[in-house]
């Protein structure tokens, strides 16, 4: 089990590598000149624009810069500045808790809605709570979180004044509307991922032991059947825990909260690349560590997974 | 009976020792299809004593396992119907009683082993913690007492290191072993009726000896009775005291041991009998009942068994014979019963001259 961590975590190491210098690349193919950007209409003097050029390394051919990159990474544990000259280390820790608490509550709310309306529709199968279930995730599924974005906005936030829309002025109830969007699509996969896996295990051999046991339907149904069919929704909810960070970029702009995301969408515009680096190196991070973390819950669930 | 029936809320045992330990009396099962309603079990009867063992013999669809599902109550219903009977334990029916005295019964008084261990047993838990779960549902026990009783369980079944065991799970252990796991959880409350449905049949043959001899040691110290469910007749005739012969839903026959193996008393049972492949019968050709059973969604008028049947008239095309005493103890389901007995019965068809319904055994067979 140790040996496997370790391995694993040794893997990590040209993931982020390889992530980092596509992400670099990108950036670097970028069209237009980045400090002219940020001189926008005022002008600048050439001696700022060569000085400015210097400080940013931006002469040096691509592989240069890289490299000049990485090294400040491996041997300061410096992640660069930002245009202003603000450490990008301290931009991140500024507004990692933002995106850490939409990921949470959005974590949260997709969790329990999910699971809760993927028993009840293979409990209730074919009834109305389950066509229901399965019309209502069909239509989660197929709007984009965009659409559902402005929606809530629209309804919850203009026609009923139930939540704010856009900030985090008002505390956590400022992040429910932009979960509740992020969360609408994983929310209905998940639904139906546990309710079509729920109902293969109540018609399989163990749980029908399990009755035969004398055990109370409450008891069958959650420790014989739900523990089993638990197994590839934690999975999936892994998976989405760790790509919710790509979503945070579109979600965190319409709902303006000066989060990670919010951040990478304005230093794409800005080009900072430095700063884009930087932050899509994190998520880059977060989503192997998350999956690490699954692999490991798997195993810990299902005992006939080995770690080779 | 009207007695009976009327205090059915009484605790079961209870009840004065002359019932019988299980009574199934014109039992019908139905199943709602596709292609109709099929009629999976059609009036059945039969009664099992303390300490006794009965073999219900039959092959697949003829309605054993239906049977026991159905005297468990884990049939799936829908798409199962119970369209018609009564199931008598100690003269309770368990068809009428509230559903929470009967899940009381199920697992502690009345059990039942699953024919593939291996998908029977959860894959998640540890083999320990299953056993365990019938003492702490049904007697309310502390996790770690139970734990005590689990592997005194796995140690009364022949588990070897049980102590060590009982944290493994269901797949970390070989058939044989597997089965003797399912047969502990089903022995753990002492049960009074034990269904082994199919219980050797995933097993490899040096394995389903053992398993049966402790199926029956374990009968003999429980005085349990056992409905043993089969379609293997070897299986049945080291362990069985009766045997009811299945077939579409229906017993067709219904004798002790002796009598089904050395005078049976219907052309089915004697067409299974002479499918038996014999030792000393060497390159000859393996006799098996030519065609195949009927659909249950469209069972013949008269008797299943009569386009099958070699001696069958039209009397077997029209009208359904009747379960009937033939002879002491002897039960059957044909016309021609005594003829059969007695073994004077008259062919009226053939088994075709082309050999269908035969197949060769010996190396120079035609293809």
């Amino acid at each position: 089990m140790t040996r496997y961590i370790i391995r694993r975590l040794l893997q990590f190491v040209p993931v982020i590598l390889i992530s980092t210098l596509i992400v670099y690349a990108l950036v670097f193919a970028m069209p237009g000149d980045p400090i002219r950007a940020l001189a926008g209409d005022r002008p600048m003097s050439d001696a700022v624009r060569e000085t400015l050029r210097e400080q940013y390394n931006l002469d040096d051919p691509f592989f240069v810069q890289y490299a000049k990159y990485l090294w400040g990474i491996i041997s300061a544990g410096d992640f660069g500045t930002t245009f202003n000259g603000r450490p990008v280390s301290d931009l991140i820790a500024q507004r990692l808790p933002v995106t850490a608490t939409l990921a949470l509550v959005t974590f949260v709310i997709q969790t329990i809605m999910g699971i809760i309306a993927g028993i009840l529709a293979a409990l209730y199968r074919d009834r109305f709570f389950d066509r229901f279930v399965q019309v209502a995730t069909v239509t989660m599924v197929a709007l984009p979180t965009l659409v559902i974005a402005f929606l809530m906005q629209l309804v919850f936030g203009l026609n009923l004044g139930l939540f704010p829309i856009a900030g985090i002025n008002d505390g956590l109830i400022s992040y429910i509307l932009p979960a509740l969007a992020m969360a609408s699509v994983s929310t209905g996969i998940l639904a139906r991922l546990v309710r079509s896996e729920l109902l293969d295990s109540l018609t399989s051999d163990y749980v029908r032991t399990a009755t035969a046991k004398g055990m109370k339907r409450t008891r069958v149904v959650t420790r014989h059947g739900l523990r089993n069919s638990l197994i590839p929704a934690v999975t999936f909810i892994g998976a989405d825990l760790a790509s919710m960070m790509a979503g945070s970029i579109v979600v965190e702009a319409i709902f303006n909260l000066p989060g990670l995301g919010e951040q990478v969408y304005r230093s794409i515009q800005a080009q900072e690349g430095t700063v884009v680096v930087g932050i899509v190196t994190l998520f880059v991070i977060f989503f192997v560590l998350i999956n690490l973390i699954v692999d490991i819950l798997y195993g810990l669930l299902d005992p006939r997974i080995r770690y080779e | 009976m009207t007695e009976s029936q009327t205090s059915t809320r009484i605790a079961p045992g209870t009840r004065p020792g002359d019932a019988p330990l299980l009574e199934v009396k014109d039992l019908h099962v139905e199943f709602r299809t596709k292609a109709g309603v099929a009629e999976a079990i059609n009036g059945l009867n039969f009664t099992l004593h303390a300490g006794e063992t009965l073999a219900i013999l039959g092959e697949s669809g003829s309605g054993k396992s239906v049977t026991a599902q159905t005297i468990m109550g884990i049939l799936d219903m829908p798409p199962g119907r119970i369209a018609g009977g009564e199931i008598r334990y100690r003269g309770d029916d368990l068809l009428t009683m509230s559903e929470e005295s009967r899940r009381r019964l199920r697992g502690g008084k009345i059990a039942m082993i699953f024919q593939d261990a291996l998908s029977a047993l959860n894959p998640v838990m540890p083999v320990g913690w299953q056993i365990a779960e019938m003492f702490r549902v049904h007697h309310g026990m502390k996790r770690k007492e139970a734990r005590v009783k689990a592997v005194e369980m796995m140690t009364r079944v022949g588990i070897p290191a049980a102590e060590e065991r009982a944290g493994d799970y269901p797949h970390q252990f070989s058939g044989g072993m597997r089965q003797r796991i399912m047969i502990a959880m089903a022995i753990a409350l002492d049960p009074d009726v034990l269904i082994a449905d199919e219980p050797t049949t995933a097993l490899d043959v040096t394995v389903q000896a053992q398993v049966m001899r402790l199926l029956k040691d374990l009968q003999k110290e429980f005085n349990m009775g056992l409905i043993l469910i089969t379609h293997d007749l070897g299986v049945v005739a080291d362990v069985a005291d009766k045997i009811a012969v299945m077939y579409s839903g229906r017993v067709m026959e219904a004798a002790d041991v002796y009598e089904i193996y050395g005078k049976p008393g219907h052309p089915y049972t004697q067409g299974l009998l002479s499918s038996i492949p014999r030792i000393d019968d060497e390159g000859g050709r393996l006799r098996a009942i030519p065609g195949l059973p009927p659909s249950l969604t469209d069972l013949p008028s008269g008797c299943p068994f009569s386009p099958r049947c070699e001696f069958a008239t039209d009397r077997c095309r029209t009208e359904r014979p009747e379960l009937r005493l033939i002879a002491e103890g002897h039960l059957s389901a044909c016309h021609y019963a005594e003829d059969v007995y007695a073994g004077t019965a008259t062919r009226t068809q053939r088994p075709s001259p082309t050999g269908a319904g035969m197949i060769p055994v010996s190396e120079e067979a035609p293809e």
